[in-house]
C-alpha cells in the first residue's frame, strides 16, 4: 500500500506485517519476564490471555466490541495524521458523541427505531465533530497549537458531563450520576440478538451492530483519503502545506475538515457505548479508548487496513486482559495494563528502533536475489 | 595538528613530484540502492596538494560516492585509500580520523551558535568550554591568516551570509585537523562574489599542501578551479583528464555521452499584445519584509523575459506575488487585461491559474511537488479539482494516471510511471514532472523560477527548448533565474533587479556578462567601466 511511512525499497511484508510483529513479540517477551518475576508462569499467562480473547464465543464477542471501539478512535487519529495534525482529544470528543447520542435516546427514543437510530448516530458524529472543530478552527485561524486545545478539551468534556449529569439527567432519587434507561426502540440491537431472529445462537456478549457501522468507516475512510479531491487536499497539506498553498488549497480549509472528521468517528465510540451497550447516559464510559487509537493509528499506519489489525490486537488485550486478571490472582488489573502499554511503547514510540535495520537488511537481500 | 608532517611532505612531493601517493584513493567502490547501481566500479585517485573535480550529471553517483568516503554510506565493494593504506570508513568520525573533512551543499551549522561555537561543536575538550573556546579562537585566527579565511569568530551565524557560512563549515573541517576538503555543490547556494572569494580561499588551501576534492555538475568551475577531474555518468567512471588538457564542450560531452549544445537555437521574438501586466507592485515577504519595491513592467505574448539578479534581490517574492501564494502591498497585475484578485493566499493561486497562469517554482520540493505522494498525484497538484479527474463524487484514478502519464511521455520524465513516488524519481525528473504540468495546460502566461536547479544537462536543454516552443506558440513567459547563462541564452529581453527594484532592461543582443554582472551589483548600465568581472 502507498501513502504512508518513509521510502524504502524493502517487500511491503517486510514493512507492514514482519516489523509489526517483531515489535509486538518484543512487547510480550518483556511482560513475559516481568509475569515470570512475580512468579506466574509466563506461558500459562499467554494462554489465559488468548484464551480469554478468543477461546469461546462470549470473548470473541466482547473482544470484538473493544474492537469497533479502537477502529473508530483509531481512524479518528488516522485522518488528523494525515493532515499532519496530532489529534489526542479522541476521548472528549468520544464523550460529547456519546452525550449526542443520548440526547436523542432520552428525547426521541420513541420514535420508531429506523429513525431514532441514524438519528442517534448522526447525532453522536455531529456532537464529536464540533467538539474537534473548535480545537480545528483555533489552530487553522488563530495557531493554537491543536495538541494543547485537544487535550484542554478532553477535560472540557468530563466536566461538561459532570455537570449535566448530576445536574440535569440524572434520573430522580437515585446516588448514581446516570440518566434514566432509554426506551428500547433506540437501541442498537445487540449481534446475538441478531443472530437469534435468524435461529443462530451465539454468545451473549457487549457487541452490537456499531461494528457494522465500523466496517464501513473503514472503506468510507480508504475511498475518502485516497479517492477525493478533499482526501487528496488534506494529505497535501500534512505532508507539504507550501506545496498546498501553491496548489490552490487552502490548509485552514483542509485543517477545520480533517478535524471535523476526525472528532466525528471518535464520536462513534458514543453510539458503541451509549446506544449500543449502556442504554443511558452515564459518567466515563470512554475509559481510555481514545488514547488507544493513537496507539492503534501508529501501529495501523494510519490505514485502514492496518488499523482493523491493530484494533483487533488492542480488542484481544483488552478483553484477553480482564479475563487473564481474573484468572490469574497475582496478575491485576495493573499488570494487564503494563502488558498494553508495553505493546504501545514498542509499536508506537519505539516503531524505528528496528524498522531500518529490517529493512535494509531485506532490501540487500531483495537485491542479492536480483542481481 | 598531527597532519603537519605529512602534509608537508606531501606538498613537497607536489603534483609535479613523479609518481606520488595519491592522497585520496578509492578503488573498484560499488554501491547499491535497491535496485539502482548508485556506484559500478568506481576508482579515483586524487593526487595530494591538488584540486581534484568530479563532475556528472545529478544522479552520476558522484554525491554517492563522497557520501561514501565520508562515512555516511558504507560501500558494498572496493576500498577506500588514504595516504595509501586501506582504512575502513564506517561514519564521518572515522573520517575525521583520517584527516577527511567534508562541506556539505546544506550547511551542518547551529544558527543561533557563534562562529567559535560552531567550530568547536563537537570536539569540546574537558568539561568547560573556557579553555576550548580560547585554544580555538587562536587556531581560529591562524586559519584565517594563513588561507585569507575571514569570519569574525564572535558573530552569531545565522546571522552572517550564505558565503561566510560557508566559509564556518571550511573552518571547521580544518580545526578537525582536514587535509582532505571534499566540497560538495559548494557554489550553489553562493552570489559571483562570493564564489570568487571561495575559489581564492580553496586555491590558498591547496598552495599549502591540502587536497581539495571539489563536487559539482557545473563546467565553468570545473575549468576555472581544479587541476585534474574525474567525468562519471550513469554510476560509472567515464574518464580522468587533466583540465588544461580539455575543454568544457568535451567535458559536457563526457557527461551526457553526446554533444550538446550550450546554446538555445531560437528565432526573433515577435511579442505581440501585454498578457501580463505589472503595476507599481510592492511586496512582503511571510517575515514582513518589503522586498520588491514599486515594480512595473509587462509580459507580451510571443516573447520569454528574463529576471536577472543575484539571489535575494526580490526575484522570489515577485514570482511569488505574481503566482498568487503570496500577498501584495500594493499595484496591480493583469493577466490578459484582467485584474488580478489581491490578497488571500490559497485562493490567489487558484483564481491565477483559472485566469491563465502557469507556474513553475523555484523550489520545486518545498513548493511544486509533494514528494510523499505518487507522481500521478504531483503531477496534478493545483489542478486536482478538475472536472475531468473529478467525474463524480470519487476521484477518477484512471484519468488521472492516464493524463499524467502521457504528460510525463511528452516530458520525457524517466522512469514514465506515474505510480512511482515523487521523491524517488531525481531532480531533474521531478522538475519534468513540475514543467509537464504547468505548461501541459498550455497557459498564456508562464511564471519559471530556476528551471533547471539541480537539474543535469540533458534535462536542461530539453527544459529550454520547451520553453522556446512555448514562446514561439505566442504565449507569456517570465523568467527568473540566478543561472546569467540561462538568463543570456533564453531571454528576448533581460530586466535587472537589485534591492528590490528593477534597475535596469537589456535586450539580448546587448547583453553581456559585464554589463548584467555590474547591474546585478547594483550599479547602473552607465556606470559600465567601473570594477572588473
Amino acid at each position: 500500500m502507498k501513502g504512508f511511512g518513509g521510502p524504502t525499497q524493502a517487500p511491503g511484508w517486510v514493512t507492514h506485517g514482519l516489523v509489526p510483529l517483531i515489535n509486538l513479540g518484543l512487547a510480550l517477551l518483556i511482560a513475559g519476564i516481568i509475569i515470570a518475576a512475580i512468579g506466574e508462569n509466563p506461558f500459562e499467562a499467554l494462554r489465559l490471555l488468548v484464551l480469554g480473547a478468543v477461546g469461546y464465543p462470549e470473548a470473541i464477542g466482547y473482544t470484538l466490541y473493544y474492537t469497533t471501539n479502537f477502529v473508530f478512535t483509531g481512524l479518528a487519529v488516522a485522518i488528523a495524521f494525515h493532515c499532519g495534525l496530532f489529534n489526542i482529544g479522541g476521548e472528549g470528543q468520544a464523550y460529547l458523541g456519546g452525550l449526542g447520542a443520548g440526547l436523542i435516546g432520552l428525547y426521541l427514543g420513541h420514535w420508531p427505531a429506523f429513525v431514532a437510530i441514524p438519528l442517534a448516530i448522526a447525532c453522536a458524529m455531529a456532537f464529536g465533530a464540533f467538539w474537534a472543530f473548535i480545537p480545528g478552527w483555533l489552530q487553522a485561524k488563530r495557531g493554537s497549537h491543536i495538541v494543547i486545545t485537544t487535550i484542554m478539551f478532553n477535560f472540557l468534556a468530563a466536566a461538561l458531563m459532570t455537570y449535566l449529569l448530576v445536574e440535569i439527567f440524572i434520573k430522580p432519587g437515585q446516588q448514581a450520576a446516570e440518566s434514566r434507561t432509554f426506551e428500547t426502540g433506540v437501541w442498537l440491537p445487540f449481534v446475538h440478538d441478531v443472530f437469534a431472529a435468524f435461529g443462530a445462537n451465539i454468545g451473549r456478549s457487549s457487541l452490537n451492530l456499531s461494528i457494522v457501522v465500523a466496517a464501513a468507516c473503514l472503506v468510507a475512510f480508504w475511498f475518502f483519503v485516497w479517492r477525493t479531491r478533499w482526501g487528496y487536499e488534506i494529505r497535501a497539506v500534512g505532508h507539504n502545506e507550501s506545496a498546498a498553498v501553491y496548489g490552490g488549497i487552502s490548509p485552514a480549509r483542509s485543517i477545520m475538515l480533517a478535524m471535523a472528521i476526525s472528532g466525528g468517528l471518535a464520536g462513534l465510540v458514543g453510539v458503541n457505548e451509549i446506544i449500543g451497550v449502556h442504554h443511558r447516559l452515564l459518567l466515563e464510559f470512554t475509559a481510555g479508548y481514545g488514547f488507544v487509537g493513537i496507539a492503534v493509528a501508529l501501529m495501523g499506519r494510519n490505514h485502514p487496513v492496518g488499523i482493523v489489525l491493530a484494533a483487533l490486537l488492542f480488542g484481544v488485550l483488552y478483553q484477553g486482559g480482564s479475563e487473564l486478571a481474573f484468572d490469574m490472582p497475582n496478575v491485576t488489573r495493573d499488570m494487564v495494563v503494563v502488558l498494553q502499554g508495553l505493546v504501545i511503547l514498542f509499536s508506537g514510540a519505539l516503531e524505528h528502533m528496528f524498522r531500518g535495520r529490517i529493512e535494509r537488511l531485506f532490501a540487500r537481500r531483495a537485491r542479492a536475489v536480483a542481481a | 595538528m598531527t597532519g603537519e608532517e605529512h602534509r608537508g611532505a606531501a606538498a613537497e612531493r607536489g603534483p609535479s613530484g613523479g609518481p606520488s601517493v595519491p592522497a585520496l584513493e578509492v578503488a573498484g567502490i560499488q554501491k547499491w540502492f535497491g535496485s539502482v547501481h548508485a556506484n559500478d566500479d568506481v576508482s579515483v585517485a586524487v593526487a595530494p596538494g591538488t584540486i581534484h573535480g568530479i563532475i556528472g550529471e545529478n544522479g552520476a553517483g558522484k554525491s554517492t560516492l563522497m557520501s561514501i568516503v565520508y562515512g555516511y554510506y558504507q560501500a558494498d565493494g572496493g576500498e577506500i585509500r588514504v595516504g595509501g593504506e586501506a582504512v575502513t570508513i564506517k561514519g564521518p568520525e572515522d573520517a575525521i580520523g583520517h584527516g577527511i573533512g567534508m562541506v556539505h551543499q546544506h550547511f551542518m551549522l547551529v544558527d543561533t551558535f557563534t562562529v567559535l561555537e560552531n567550530v568547536v561543536l563537537g570536539v569540546e575538550k574537558g568539561y568547560l568550554l573556557r579553555s576550548t573556546l580560547a585554544e580555538a579562537r587562536r587556531e581560529l585566527e591562524r586559519l584565517e591568516r594563513e588561507y585569507g579565511l575571514d569570519v569574525d569568530p564572535d558573530a552569531i551565524v545565522g546571522s552572517l551570509p550564505v558565503g561566510l557560512q560557508q566559509r564556518v563549515e571550511i573552518l571547521k573541517a580544518l580545526y578537525r585537523g582536514a587535509d582532505i576538503l571534499i566540497l560538495d555543490e559548494p557554489t550553489g547556494v553562493l552570489t559571483p562574489q562570493e564564489v570568487d572569494d571561495l575559489f581564492r580561499i580553496l586555491r590558498a588551501l591547496r598552495d599549502q599542501g591540502r587536497t581539495i576534492v571539489l563536487i559539482t555538475h557545473k563546467l565553468r568551475e570545473i575549468m576555472a578551479l581544479t587541476d585534474r577531474v574525474t567525468v562519471m555518468r550513469a554510476g560509472r567512471v567515464v574518464d580522468h583528464v587533466a583540465t588544461a588538457e580539455t575543454d568544457r564542450a568535451e567535458l559536457a560531452a563526457m557527461m551526457v555521452g553526446r554533444s550538446v549544445l550550450l546554446r538555445v537555437d531560437k528565432d526573433e521574438a515577435a511579442p505581440g499584445a501585454a498578457l501580463l501586466q505589472v503595476d507599481n507592485l510592492a511586496v512582503r515577504d511571510r517575515g514582513g519584509v518589503l522586498r520588491v519595491h514599486d515594480v512595473s513592467f509587462a509580459v507580451h505574448a510571443g516573447e520569454i523575459v528574463g529576471i536577472a539578479g543575484v539571489a535575494g534581490n526580490g526575484q522570489s517574492e515577485l514570482l511569488e506575488a505574481l503566482a498568487g501564494t503570496l500577498g501584495r502591498e500594493r499595484g496591480s497585475i493583469a493577466i490578459g487585461g484582467a485584474p488580478a484578485p489581491a490578497g488571500g493566499r490559497a485562493e490567489a493561486a487558484r483564481t491565477m491559474r483559472r485566469r491563465g497562469l502557469g507556474h513553475v517554482p523555484e523550489d520545486r520540493q518545498r513548493m511544486g511537488l509533494v514528494t510523499a505522494f505518487d507522481a500521478s498525484e504531483s503531477g496534478i497538484l493545483g489542478y486536482h479539482r478538475e472536472q475531468r479527474y473529478n467525474p463524480r463524487m470519487l476521484m477518477s484514478r484512471g484519468a488521472v494516471t492516464d493524463a499524467v502519464g502521457s504528460t510525463m511521455e511528452d516530458f520525457d520524465v524517466r522512469p514514465p510511471l506515474p505510480h512511482l513516488r515523487t521523491a524517488n524519481f531525481s531532480g531533474g525528473n521531478q522538475q519534468k514532472i513540475v514543467v509537464g504540468r504547468e505548461m501541459g495546460r498550455s497557459p498564456d502566461v508562464l511564471l519559471v523560477g530556476q528551471p533547471t536547479r539541480g537539474v543535469d544537462i540533458g534535462a536542461i536543454e530539453f527544459i529550454h527548448r520547451k520553453l522556446v516552443a512555448m514562446r514561439d506558440a505566442g504565449k507569456a513567459i517570465l523568467l527568473v533565474s540566478v543561472e546569467l547563462d540561462e538568463i543570456m541564452s533564453l531571454s528576448d529581453r533581460i530586466l535587472v533587479m537589485f534591492d528590490g527594484a528593477i534597475v535596469g532592461e537589456v535586450a539580448q543582443a546587448d547583453a553581456d556578462e559585464r554589463t548584467l554582472g555590474l547591474m546585478m551589483a547594483g550599479e547602473r548600465a552607465d556606470g559600465a567601466g567601473a570594477a572588473g568581472a
